[in-house]
């Protein structure tokens, strides 16, 4: 942030407006723009430590209470582990879910507060804004994970001692949150008050959690659930983390897939947010 | 009055080579918005020139917010076109966009931020360059009177802060004009003349063209070279302050008297008080049941 060397040849024009463009790719000022969004959330979470506990609360009673009763029953055919490793990355997974869903209600915030109208009136593609979002909203997902983990590693998950598994966990975490928040950016731009928001978030967050290989594998679904859940990017994003994170899963959809839905899932969704975006606001 | 002042506007190459009336800043050419049948505003024709402090005075509902939104690129007209800078604001809206800056109705700033925070975003979204964004910021904190307050949350400041902030938010790119929808809109007197003072030593230092609206006679007054009277979506007037005044055709009219004369509202209607607040207090009766 302290590089000084690169911006050399610029010229500025005092109160013209027009801004030097940079000699930059265009590609990198777009990830510095999604970069200034992203930072600004994280500078929120920073502001709000109250925030960083309770949103660490729900998924810690979720392992603790649901995690723990369920421990108890044989529930998992052979070959999953036990069923605590087994949910682990499902709760993580929901915990990220629940949150996300309903970020579209801080883009009505944002309206009514006016300050999405300013992003909008700047010259930063729409897309950005809402990638930038998504990844603020995934930077509190890996906060949750943290929590989960540690918590998990005390209870006695057998979590992989890998970084690069870490980190492609990082990358799932951010890949959920993004494709949750960026699904009710969407119910927010279409609906646009904030009742409607939470409503139908409450109203696909059900089916969205129980149809998913969350709580149980794929494996003992009756076959309607199981396609409804290969439907459902819950499902991938819980597929990666699971192998990701446990010690001895076998991947359900594999690895690369996961990873590949999740990703163009993620590209349509931002760009029917950004088309969606300026709606908010007429 | 305000005098004149220095204004660097003539440095901006026009790209476009379209724009003749290259003195014309913001220029609308037959404006219209429809709501269904409601025309929000009704075939507008305005011109701006650069330097100009000019007013969108009316009555709620009148269109000026509407009006403002459309030239701002948040809302796309229903027919006609308008330009900033040349640019036409539904076909070259990235290119608008650089050039204006825009302080919404509602205070703006995001309350969970610093106000320093708040305005940093804003560089890094103009494309500000890297060494130049924390300097930038600092002025503009500095100009507005905020630099104390700087490392603040926004949600400790008063309204006429977070006022200043926006106005200094749109400092750091440096726009060529700077649309204000209701600049002093619930603002006590005293935050309301420091946002007067600050708005004009904006246009000297910067050469900024000011584009704002308003319902209060005494901002129009005290801060706009012209004056459009808008009411029902139509401008019913446009002229100097002194020009309007001398309009209604009475010795020692107001500018209050003109805006009566313009927009057929009857200031003293019946509650005797502000025909507006009773206006206002009618429609949450309304609502309430």
């Amino acid at each position: 942030m302290t590089d000084t060397t690169t911006d050399t040849n610029i010229t500025i024009q005092q109160a013209s407006g027009q801004e030097a463009r940079r000699t930059e790719l265009p590609l990198v000022r777009y990830i510095r723009k999604v970069n200034a969004i992203t930072t600004m959330e994280v500078q929120k979470l920073m502001h709000d430590q109250w925030e960083i506990v309770t949103r660490s609360i729900q998924p810690v009673l979720w392992l603790l209470l649901f995690g723990g009763v369920f421990g108890r029953l044989r529930v998992l055919p052979e070959g999953f582990g036990s069923y605590l490793d087994f949910v682990a990355p499902g709760i993580l997974a929901q915990s990220v879910l629940t949150i996300a869903i309903f970020q579209g209600i801080t883009v009505i915030w944002e309206r009514d507060q006016g300050t999405l109208q300013k992003y909008l009136v700047s010259p930063m593609p729409r897309s950005a804004l809402a990638l930038g979002k998504g990844l603020g909203s995934g930077v509190r997902g890996v906060v949750q994970a943290l929590a989960i983990a540690i918590l998990a590693l005390l209870m006695g998950v057998h979590l992989v001692a890998n970084p690069v598994a870490w980190l492609g966990t990082i990358v799932f975490v951010l890949l959920g949150a993004l494709c949750f928040s960026t699904i009710s950016l969407v119910i927010a731009a279409l609906v646009r008050t904030r009742e409607r928001v939470q409503g139908l978030g409450q109203l696909i967050l059900m089916p969205l959690f129980f149809a998913s290989n969350a709580l149980y594998p794929v494996a003992i679904m009756p076959p309607y659930v199981a396609t409804i859940a290969a439907f459902n990017p819950l499902s991938y994003m819980v597929d990666g983390l699971r192998t990701l994170m446990i010690e001895g899963q076998v991947s359900h959809y594999g690895l690369g897939l996961d990873f590949a839905v999740l990703v163009v899932v993620n590209v349509v969704l931002v760009w029917w947010g950004a088309k969606l975006y300026p709606r908010v606001v007429q | 009055m305000l005098d004149n002042h220095q204004n660097g506007t003539s440095s901006t190459p026009d790209q476009t080579g379209t724009e003749p009336e290259s003195d014309i800043i913001v220029a609308t050419y037959g404006l219209r918005k429809l709501y269904g049948d409601f025309a929000a505003v009704d075939d507008i024709d305005l011109r701006v020139r650069a330097g100009e402090v000019f007013g969108l005075l009316g009555p709620n509902g009148a269109g000026k917010s509407t009006t403002i939104k459309m030239l701002v690129t948040l809302l796309p007209p229903t027919e006609g076109r308008a330009t900033v800078g040349g640019y036409d604001v539904v076909k070259e809206a990235d290119e608008v966009r650089r050039l204006l800056g825009y302080v919404p109705q509602a205070l703006s700033a995001d309350g969970t931020l610093t106000g320093f925070e708040n305005l940093m975003v804003f560089a890094k979204l103009y494309d500000v360059p890297r060494n130049e964004q924390k300097p930038r910021v600092e002025e503009a904190l500095e100009f507005m009177g905020l630099s104390d307050a700087a490392n603040r949350l926004v949600n400790q400041y008063s309204g006429g802060m977070i006022r200043k902030l926006e106005i200094g938010q749109t400092l750091i790119h440096r726009p060529r004009v700077l649309f204000l929808d209701e600049p002093t809109i619930g603002l006590d007197p005293v935050a309301r003349r420091n946002v007067w003072k600050h708005l004009d030593d904006l246009r000297r230092q910067y050469g900024t063209t000011l584009f704002l609206t308003t319902h209060y006679m005494e901002e129009a007054e005290e801060l706009c070279t012209r004056i459009a009277i808008m009411n029902r979506g139509k401008v019913s007037a446009l002229n100097t302050p002194e020009g309007l005044i001398e309009g209604v055709g009475k010795p020692e009219a107001t500018l209050e008297d003109a805006f009566a004369h313009y927009t057929g509202a009857d200031l003293g209607e019946d509650t005797g008080g502000d025909w507006r607040n009773a206006r206002s207090s009618r429609r949450t009766a309304r609502r309430l049941g």
